[in-house]
């Protein structure tokens, strides 16, 4: 082992036990939380316990001062009690889990789900928080990544390292793509935004490995307001996976995220997503709110195409978009959305045409059991100078059950006449023909029902990264049990 | 093999089988004729375990066991194959990854270890041979897009990897034109041996042309009222159905 490599292994081990230990033993005498509610006080605090610079501060009061004047949404077509805003504590010190002597002391019912993940057992330890144990296993896999992205020049870091660190990339595109005042939810997040995610990939580089949130040291839970911006220079290209199949319980009921994504000239960036957050339980309490925001911004040549598996949360409100800006630009989105039980979704995407000869692709699947409603909302906007821009839609709804519901809202504005667009839309349900025919192969229902649902879904699936794809058709099947009786 | 007493079956109060006596054998081919609406699909799907079928009286014995309480996959896993009249298509599920989790399931039911990829590669292989099936044909999707004829040879491409102990085949003739008809057929005859059984249902003597049958039963109004042997198929066809039915409802009138 190289000296170098040695040292690097030291300094994690180092940060990963002192980190165990802050967590595990003393109570920091500052304290962690502050009072609750958002005033602009808070904000100031947020900002001066992360000792950020003053253009960041600003930033976020002026955020705060636009999303007073704002209105929380009501057009989506899901019902849920409105979060009260002032009853929320808008900062504390990275969640503490508690910590496990052992995956013995782990929640059976999570156990189980995560042997049927297939999840490793050494990643079921990082997952559920087992002290004791460092992974040398994992701890070198993560030293060299590091090693080889840095040796690129790829900048990967949680977003509050990139403000101190490379304050003039952030700077310069921290809201150049969703801007503060784009809606009520992206106006609270950059008011209060705690972590996320930062990731530069310089020009002509092709990043050479998918980068995922999992491989992010020191990475304390996914925050309650997640900020990410990844920005791909001109030529580069980048394959970002975020989230984790596994199940993910918060006690936070409010999640408003927000995702940047920049693809400059001739830049391709493949953002790919499976989320799990509690959907609550079989009679629908508890769960998570997942207000999301994301877009990504196209210019001359470049490609975004956006990947979605979203399984988890109580109430989702998320379309993930492209703003096709140069010419010859390439939106992609390819999704599917299941709810189960009680859950409601209301996600899909928008395509702005803005350049010459772009082009866009949608393929959304929306799978609904139990008493869910899933809906496809999206948004194909042809400007007048996007001449011979094109655009595919294909949005399909699979029905198990006959207390569940699917709708589909396909906006389409068109001002330029040489465009093109097809939308294409079915529903169907997993007939009981289909269920005696697999049965008669010997094929168990619930196997029969997973086979399905994975046919009906292989489009997207075939867009995930190999081993995201096989966890993501796990998951399907477990998001489906027993949802045929 | 197959022992059928006095099974009477229906849908909601619509009883459509009223006593059906069969027994078949290893080694034995049995033709099932009739009229339109004389029950036969609806012996087939009861033998098969289709549960929109209510099963009022008699049993049904499978090798000695009582399979009326089994689930169509626990059926399906003993050994009993049924070729459908109306094959369903399953979109986005390739023709090798359907019959690669159908076999994998059915071993892990009779505690078989999983078969190689390798080994199940070379038996598609062989068994697409003896039904001239063309290659390309493994991935496309379950039905999907596929002509009648197609659908048909697909049914009994999976018997031929499925090596069922008991198959019944419901109408396989039907849809199909002369040169599918006698694949088909010829693929039946070669996986044809003295351990498992063929119950042919048809309407039309056509089939039988090519699957020679051992025994020729006629249902009628849900119930056989005549066996005979191969003979009996070629009376049919020159008398038609006419001449027993109105004998039969004459005695059950």
């Amino acid at each position: 082992m190289s000296d170098k490599k040695k040292r690097s292994e030291d300094e994690l081990l180092e940060k990963v036990t002192s980190t165990e230990y802050k967590y595990g033993f003393t109570t920091d005498i500052e304290s962690d939380t502050i009072p609750k509610g958002l005033s602009e006080e808070v904000v100031r605090i947020i900002s001066a316990k992360k000792n950020e610079p003053s253009w960041m501060l600003e930033y976020r009061l002026n955020a705060y001062k636009a999303w007073l004047e704002m209105e929380e949404p009501n057009w989506a077509n899901v019902n849920y009690k409105k979060p009260d805003y002032q009853d929320v504590i808008y900062y504390s010190a990275p969640k503490q889990k508690p910590v496990l002597d052992s995956l013995d002391d782990l929640d059976p019912e999570m156990k189980n789900t995560f042997d049927k993940l297939g999840i490793s057992l050494e990643e079921q330890k990082k997952l559920a928080n087992v002290a004791v144990d460092i992974v040398m296993d994992s701890v070198s896999v993560a030293t060299s990544f590091k090693e080889t992205l840095s040796e690129k020049g790829i900048i990967f870091c949680s977003i509050s390292d990139a403000i101190q660190e490379h304050p003039k990339l952030v700077k310069k595109y921290l809201g150049s793509v969703v801007p503060t005042r784009d809606n009520f939810f992206s106006a609270l997040n950059s008011a209060v935004f705690s972590d996320g995610s930062f990731c530069y990939i310089p020009k002509g580089v092709k990043c050479p490995m998918e980068l995922s949130t999992y491989f992010r040291i020191n990475e304390a839970g996914t925050g309650q307001f997640e900020r990410t911006l990844l920005i791909a220079d001109e030529g580069s290209q980048v394959s970002y996976l975020e989230g984790c199949t596994a199940p993910m319980r918060d006690e936070n009921q409010l999640h408003a995220a927000v995702v940047e994504l920049v693809a400059m000239d001739d830049a391709d960036i493949k953002y790919s997503t499976v989320q799990n957050w509690y959907p609550g339980n079989d009679e629908g309490v508890g769960g998570v709110f997942n207000f999301v925001t994301k877009r990504g911004i196209c210019y001359k040549n470049a490609k975004i195409s956006w990947t979605q598996v979203e399984t988890g949360s109580a109430v989702t409100w998320k379309y993930p978009s492209c703003i096709l800006k140069g010419d010859n630009s390439i939106g992609e989105f390819f999704s599917v959305a299941v709810t189960n039980n009680f859950q409601q979704a209301d996600t899909g995407t928008k395509m702005i045409h803005l350049g010459k000869n772009t082009k866009s692709t949608i393929i959304a699947k929306g799978i609904s059991a139990g008493k869910s409603n899933g809906n496809y909302r999206g948004l194909v906007r042809i400007s007048k100078g996007a001449t011979n821009s094109r655009n595919f839609s294909q949005c399909d709804s699979l029905l198990m059950g006959d207390k569940c519901g699917s709708h589909t809202f396909p906006y389409i504005e068109v001002k330029n006449n040489s465009s093109k667009i097809e939308h294409e839309a079915t529903t169907s349900k997993i007939g009981e023909d289909q269920l005696f025919y697999c049965n008669q192969r010997g094929i168990g229902t619930e196997q029969a029902i997973a086979l399905i649902v994975n046919g009906y879904c292989k489009d997207v699936l075939n867009q995930l990264p190999m081993e995201f794809a096989v966890e993501a058709q796990k998951l399907l099947e477990i998001s489906l049990e027993g949802s045929v009786g | 093999m197959l022992k059928i007493k006095n099974l009477k079956a229906g849908i909601e109060d619509n009883q459509i089988l009223k006593g059906i006596n069969l027994e078949v054998n290893a080694g034995e081919v049995h033709a099932i004729m009739g009229p339109n609406g004389s029950g036969k699909s609806t012996l087939a799907s009861v033998i098969a375990g289709k549960e929109e079928y209510e099963v009022v009286e008699g049993n049904i014995d499978f090798e000695d066991d009582d399979i009326l309480e089994l689930s169509p996959e626990e059926r399906a896993q003993k050994g009993v194959f049924l070729s459908f009249q109306y094959p369903v298509e399953i979109p986005g599920i390739s023709v090798s990854n359907f019959i690669k989790t159908s076999i994998s399931e059915q071993r892990k039911a009779t505690g078989m270890k999983p078969m190689s990829t390798k080994d199940l590669l070379k038996m598609m292989r062989d068994k697409m041979e003896l039904l001239n099936i063309k290659s390309g044909y493994l991935s496309r999707n379950m039905n999907e897009g596929f002509s009648g004829g197609e659908k048909k040879r697909n049914e009994v491409f999976q018997m031929a990897m499925l090596n069922p102990k008991l198959s019944i085949l419901d109408e396989t003739d039907s849809g199909l034109d002369i040169d599918a008809l006698r694949i088909v057929a010829n693929g039946v005859n070669k996986l044809k041996n003295k351990n498992n059984a063929t119950i042919v249902i048809t309407h039309y003597q056509r089939l039988l042309d090519y699957i020679v049958p051992d025994f020729v039963h006629v249902l009628h109004n849900g119930r056989i009222i005549k066996s005979g042997g191969k003979e009996l198929a070629l009376e049919l066809e020159e008398k038609g159905y006419d001449w027993i039915t109105k004998e039969a409802d004459k005695k059950w009138d």
